[in-house]
């Protein structure tokens, strides 16, 4: 063989094996979800890591009761860490295709996911005979991951906002903390006195980075009645004295008061570690927001409490709120979306089981009391059935929740593209929090129209 | 008379080795080596070029309801009718000048320095080299947390304080985000760099500074007119692997200023396709300001090229 004839044979043998390296990279799979003997697998995903031991006991057990349950289904659980709360990594999966069969998301990843093609329509399925409890699940929720009719998940949890804070500060401060504030004034006052009553203590502590600025600010505007996007959804509406007032206040509170601390440019992650060494009196966010004080800050629940979010004169306007669901990855076999709607049934929608199992959560200290999630409509069966399991096995302090149940705003989603325009709101809020001599309409002008360029070029 | 010779006994016919078994040999060889070269073909093919044609054909095409389809340059349009994205591309070339600056002049210093040490230098060497050794994740989250604190307690705020000078607000400042930056980033690969500059000082003939020294040249013109000159292919090459890691600004954004920074003033270019790509579900807006990167990176790794081949 000549030299020239080698080099083809490498070539050939250079393309036959990127195509067969290509190929097995793909996700592809011949493999119908049903065997032989007409039992069917499917794969699901959240599986607790490893080092949350109670939750991954949990979750096995649950796989193992559902399959006695169903012996003709088989549960395939997949883990990969962060998965199920961290936008890049789920981006990451949908655009690879790796998701499992049934796959989770946020409540504001329905179009990312019809975009992505991958999304089964599962309307003739989502009936009360596959899950038990679907009739009782608040419509509001299900209109959330609707498009055109069409159902394309099932929503699981659902959030909103008020305002979190610290029982065990408001006391040392001289604050009632059975009477926490219902105004933004109310807030400011409140800070200052957190803030003089402890060295490096934050009275009022808030985000602005990582998206979560413009998160926030998105809740703020809500609480003074306006919203980020006009109603048809073209234009930016929060250059306006709404606006103006969300960050007047926080601009207030960071410089004419000082009582925001001096570290910002927070996201999640930073507020809540401030927030579980007793570092923070007041911040705005959901009640599982505690949860994950304790369970991955190492806070106390005792200390902490929520009430509603506070209004600019009087009450909130509305709130935010979101949640999440799963979706069915395409071309499954009906019997597999049977199985996976089944299975979500069982572990995340069923009063006494799964995530509602709150007689084995109690002994564990996983949360039971908290007022979330609102899943189901209010006076339907699932609801009262609900409650009256949570209250019997409550063990976290159900009153420091109370206020927050008792007074229910009205819930308002996140607006479309919202990852992206909390991106350009982020330097708004970093701008007041970061320099006392932030003009507060210039940065408001500038995200206006960051936000309608980036509307208006369809991103 | 005539001389007879002999014909000289013509050498024993040694039969050449048979072709098959000559080509045999040779394929032999080859095929080791092509084995080899296969699989580094493979994984480049696999793991750097596919992605990257990959990426170049994305930035032509637009996903929705899971159809693909051309959309020409519209998505080029569209990134830079992004907000950002000159924000982006200012705050990286600024970068890159500014460290280069840092980085290119910083490690030469230090490594002269190092050069004149007759004693220890292996220890001054490996304390050099130390913070390349961390992981840049661990050395930033130092920087964040313990040095660049806005409060009083932070590091260099306290050395500010004790000697009386005006604190800062660090990365909490747009005017300092930047500087902050580059003084993480050199600080974190500075070592690299000072041994390669050291290697290259060390292989400066000792004869030439002892003829500058005849000639009465003191150290700076020392510097000017033997070290600078003997070493500006390695000079050269250095400022080009500079620009072309600066560039790709975007463990430093993400970790000192928790992504876009104050009012954008960290935004870079890689964080910007990472920001479309991942959290705006903009795959072929990231691709397309990838292949922009990709695009301005060549150049500059063109224009190296060409001043190099000059040099030589």
């Amino acid at each position: 063989m000549s030299v020239p004839q080698y080099r083809k044979v490498a070539a050939v043998a250079l393309a036959a094996g990127l195509g067969l390296s290509l190929a097995a990279c793909s996700t592809k799979s011949d493999d119908p979800g049903a065997d032989a003997g007409g039992k069917v697998t499917i794969t699901v995903d959240c599986q607790p890591v490893g080092a949350e031991k109670d939750l991954l006991k949990n979750w096995n057990s649950d796989v193992a009761a559902f399959q006695r349950e169903n012996p003709d289904i088989t549960i395939k659980s997949v883990s990969v860490g962060q998965q199920c709360n961290n936008p890049p990594d789920f981006t990451a999966r949908l655009a690879g295709g790796t998701m499992t069969d049934v796959f989770y998301g946020y409540m504001t990843d329905l179009q990312q996911v019809l975009d992505s093609g991958r999304a089964m329509d599962i309307t003739p399925y989502a009936t009360t005979e596959n899950v038990p409890t679907w009739d009782s699940i608040d419509p509001a929720l299900k209109e959330v991951f609707t498009d055109g009719g069409k159902v394309y998940g099932i929503p699981v949890k659902n959030y909103s906002m008020g305002l979190v804070y610290n029982r065990t500060l408001f006391a040392k401060a001289g604050l009632d903390a059975d009477r926490p504030p219902k105004t933004w004034a109310e807030v400011r006052t409140a800070a200052k006195k957190i803030a003089a009553a402890g060295p490096g203590v934050a009275g009022y502590a808030e985000y602005s980075a990582g998206n979560t600025g413009g998160w926030h600010f998105t809740a703020e505007l809500y609480s003074q009645g306006g919203q980020v996007l006009t109603e048809d959804g073209r234009r930016a509406d929060f250059n306006n004295p709404m606006g103006r007032q969300v960050l007047q206040n926080l601009k207030d509170m960071r410089y004419t008061d000082d009582s925001m601390g001096s570290r910002q440019l927070l996201q999640w992650g930073d507020l809540l570690t401030s927030a579980a060494a007793g570092k923070v009196g007041m911040f705005i966010g959901a009640p599982d927001t505690t949860q994950a004080i304790v369970s991955q800050f190492k806070g106390r629940y005792q200390d902490w409490a929520v009430a509603p979010l506070p209004g600019q004169d009087g009450p909130a306007k509305a709130t935010l709120g979101g949640g999440e669901g799963y979706f069915f990855k395409k071309d499954l076999t009906p019997e597999q979306v049977r199985a996976g709607l089944k299975w979500i049934a069982y572990e995340k929608l069923t009063v006494g089981k799964g995530q509602f199992d709150y007689v084995r959560a109690k002994p564990q200290n996983y949360p039971v009391g908290l007022p979330q999630p609102l899943l189901f409509a209010p006076g339907s069966q699932a609801q009262r059935q609900e409650i009256e399991l949570r209250k019997a096995n409550a063990n976290v302090p159900v009153e420091n929740f109370a206020l927050f149940e008792a007074n229910q705003l009205p819930i308002k989603g996140e607006p479309r593209n919202a990852q992206a325009i909390y991106a350009v709101l982020d330097a708004a809020m970093s701008g007041v929090l970061t320099d006392p001599k932030a003009d507060i309409g210039a940065l408001l002008a500038t995200a206006e129209k960051k936000v309608n360029q980036l509307l208006a070029s369809g991103s | 008379m005539a001389i007879v010779t002999a014909p000289a006994p013509a050498p024993p016919r040694v039969p050449p080795p048979p072709r098959a078994t000559r080509r045999g040999r040779k394929v032999r060889d080859n095929l080791t080596g092509h084995a080899f070269l296969i699989g580094a073909v493979l994984c480049f093919a696999l793991f750097m070029w596919y992605p990257m044609i990959r990426g170049v054909v994305m930035s032509f095409q637009r996903t929705r309801r899971g159809q693909t389809t051309w959309v020409g340059w519209d998505n080029y349009s569209r990134i830079i009718a992004d907000p950002s994205f000159w924000t982006a591309w200012r705050n990286t070339l600024l970068f890159t000048v500014v460290a280069l600056v840092a980085g290119y002049v910083v490690p030469f210093l230090v490594a002269i320095l190092l050069n004149e040490f007759r004693h220890a230098q292996g220890y001054l060497r490996a304390l050099v080299y130390l913070p390349v050794m961390l992981p840049p994740a661990s050395a930033l989250f130092l920087f964040k947390f313990y040095a660049y604190d806005p409060s009083d307690a932070g590091l260099f705020n306290a050395v500010l304080s004790a000697l009386h000078l005006p604190t800062s607000q660090w990365m909490q400042s747009p005017a300092m985000t930047i500087p902050a930056m580059v003084l993480a980033s050199t600080w974190m690969n500075m070592g690299s760099a000072v041994l390669i500059y050291l290697a290259a000082l060390q292989n400066i003939p000792g004869e030439l500074y002892e003829a500058a020294e005849l000639d009465g040249a003191g150290l700076w013109r020392r510097i000017i007119h033997v070290t600078i000159p003997q070493t500006r292919l390695i000079l050269a090459l250095l400022a080009m692997l500079q620009v072309v890691a600066t560039m790709q600004l975007f463990i430093e954004p993400l970790i000192l200023a928790n992504g876009a920074g104050t009012q954008d003033s960290a935004t870079s270019v890689a964080y910007l396709i990472y920001q479309h790509g991942f959290f705006q579900n903009d795959l072929n807006g990231a691709a397309a300001l990838g292949v922009l990167m990709l695009v301005v990176l060549a150049g500059f790794s063109a224009v190296y090229v060409r001043l190099t081949a000059r040099q030589d």
